[in-house]
């Protein structure tokens, strides 16, 4: 940060001091026209559909809309989804940033190693996701025959959901974390537990407050993905309506039974949770870097 | 390569200070394997049980191989077009201002946010011949591969901006103000200085697009209509053959297409490297 706005300094001092002209940006009317682009490229694929899912939802009506989002199924999927929620985030937030602790406050071999192969579930597809779960818990699967002797079902209803969330959500926290980690070091760390703090204190009293808007991001991100996870959950739940319907099986469901206005009145529930999580997103951000600059002040 | 070694074994000689790194390695490592190694692994001993020539019956099936070329074409046309438009993006978002900048810089992040099947539906129905955009447009979107590529384009469009836009904000601007000073036009100064900079990142931010695109679901499922041959991609495929109880076929389906995101991951990994390599030498 403080070398950015040294040089942004010398840069000012430099432009004042050239007597000639140099020509360090576009045209205005170059600005403009590439500005414009990118507005229309925006608001063609991304406002625009925002838009149109609140439209579509309330194209009949607000009776119709709030009769939607409180049908049995609607609410179901919102039970559901919360539930698994609930479970996911937990556990993901956990492992997350015992991982990037791991990776980033101790030196051992293959570090990178360890990094790529949890980043793995975010770049394979979440169809696969859901797939390998189904082989090692379906019927025909590895653990398959075991898991029915005991009479435990893996696949095909709540807790196969949880599985394959918590497989696809597993590099969210993590991810934030690691380069907030890296870039702190661990000096603050070693200088509490030299002043005798114990490890757990040191990382509550010194790691977190560091972490802080990182982890949040993190975690709201997390639940994000864990709630709109669509591929995973698609292969996993067997689809039984009202059963095992997560809010993003509901609104296939609703669609392919053509109920066009439940479809979007619950696709605008989960927009408005997507939208919170970006000014969130945003909010963490201004703090993060405002702590930030005060700190080096 | 060979340095880095050297330097992580100097490392590795260093004490760890900070306690408890068995037990949080340990748990780490544990939870990584249960949830992540074990169950990937799946898929490598399953299409192993097939034998070499079982599996290339499964993915030599002209439906699979259909569905390969049209997944893999319509990633990349869609990857192409996130990378021009990530591009000039990024450098509007950085370097112009204009009113709405910090909004449409929030709302980048949405297709991460959003849940795919949302967008898919929102794109089918918008894209329908008698949708919002649909009917405007003189040519089919809906069940057609451009209705994909515009799916893809969706969900795949913040990677290539995320990736460029900080090393745009951290670039020098040294650089620029010599080649000006040099006597280069505008054009010349992007071309050799800024270029070079963000190319590295560019291809990273493409290929992660590509990658996340080739196994992309929810939003296509919905725009594409499954016609087999014409608008069925490989993850369409492979929950269609899961649907029909053919395990074998899905996982060998799955298998190639895994491969194909490890080769990506490498790549990327790779160039990252070398941009690395390029710059401690200088």
């Amino acid at each position: 940060m403080t070398e950015l706005s040294l040089s942004q300094k010398t840069h000012n001092f430099a432009r004042v001091k050239t007597p000639m002209k140099l020509v360090l940006t576009e045209p205005k009317w170059v600005q403009i026209l590439l500005s414009l682009i990118v507005v229309a490229f925006i608001s063609l694929f991304l406002i625009l559909p925002l838009i149109y899912i609140f439209a579509a939802a309330l194209s009949s009506g607000i009776h119709i809309y709030l009769n939607s989002i409180t049908s049995p199924e609607t609410l179901s999927s919102i039970y559901l989804t919360l539930t698994v929620v609930a479970t996911v985030v937990p556990l993901n937030t956990f492992f997350g940033v015992l991982l990037a602790w791991t990776v980033t406050k101790y030196h051992f071999k293959g570090k990178s190693l360890m990094i790529t192969l949890a980043d793995l579930p975010f770049s394979i597809s979440p169809v696969i996701g859901g797939l390998i779960f189904v082989l090692l818990f379906g019927d025909h699967g590895t653990l398959g025959k075991w898991l029915m002797a005991h009479n435990i079902q893996l696949v095909f209803n709540t807790a196969g959901i949880v599985i394959a969330s918590l497989f696809v959500t597993y590099p969210f926290v993590a991810r934030e974390l690691i380069p907030v980690m890296e870039s702190r070091g661990t000096q603050e760390e070693e200088a509490s537990l030299i002043l005798g703090a114990s490890t757990l204190r040191t990382f509550f009293k010194v790691t977190v407050p560091n972490i802080k808007w990182g982890l949040l991001y993190g975690i709201i991100l997390c639940s994000a993905r864990t709630i709109g996870d669509f591929g995973a959950v698609s292969v996993i739940s067997g689809h039984i309506v009202g059963q095992t319907n997560t809010m993003p099986l509901q609104v296939e469901a609703f669609y392919n039974g053509y109920q066009m206005e439940a479809a979007f009145a619950l696709s605008s529930l989960m927009s408005v949770v997507a939208l919170a999580s970006l000014a969130l997103k945003g909010y963490f951000d201004w703090k993060s870097s405002r702590t930030r600059s005060i700190d080096i002040k | 390569m060979f340095q880095s070694q050297l330097k992580s074994r100097a490392k590795m000689k260093r004490r760890q200070i900070i306690p408890g790194f068995g037990l949080t390695f340990g748990l780490s490592l544990s939870y990584l394997s249960l949830l992540v190694l074990i169950p990937l692994s799946m898929i490598f001993i399953y299409t192993s049980q097939l034998g070499w020539d079982g599996f290339l019956k499964q993915i030599s099936q002209p439906l699979v191989l259909a569905a390969y070329r049209l997944s893999f074409t319509t990633a990349l046309a869609a990857s192409l077009i996130n990378l021009v438009f990530g591009t000039l993006t990024a450098w509007v978002l950085v370097r112009y201002s204009f009113p709405g900048r910090k909004l449409i810089d929030g709302l980048l992040d949405l297709p991460f946010a959003l849940p795919t099947s949302v967008a898919g539906i929102t794109l089918a129905t918008l894209y329908a011949t008698n949708g919002w955009i649909g009917r405007l447009l003189p040519f089919k979107v809906s069940y057609t591969q451009t209705g994909i590529v515009i799916a893809l384009i969706l969900i795949g469009m913040p990677f290539v901006v995320r990736i460029v836009e900080p090393v745009l904000q951290n670039m020098e601007k040294e650089g620029e103000e010599a080649s000006a000073v040099l006597g280069a036009n505008r054009w010349q100064t992007l071309i050799h200085i800024v270029f070079p900079k963000i190319r590295a990142a560019a291809f990273s931010g493409f290929a992660l697009a590509f990658s996340w695109a080739l196994g992309e679901y929810g939003s296509v499922v919905f725009i594409a209509g499954n016609m087999p041959f014409k608008t069925e991609s490989a993850p369409l495929v492979i929950m269609q053959k899961l649907e029909a109880f053919d395990y074998d076929g899905a996982t060998s389906v799955a298998l190639v297409l895994l491969i194909a995101s490890f080769l990506i991951l490498f790549l990327i990994n790779f160039s990252q490297w070398l941009s690395k390599r390029k710059f401690a030498d200088q």
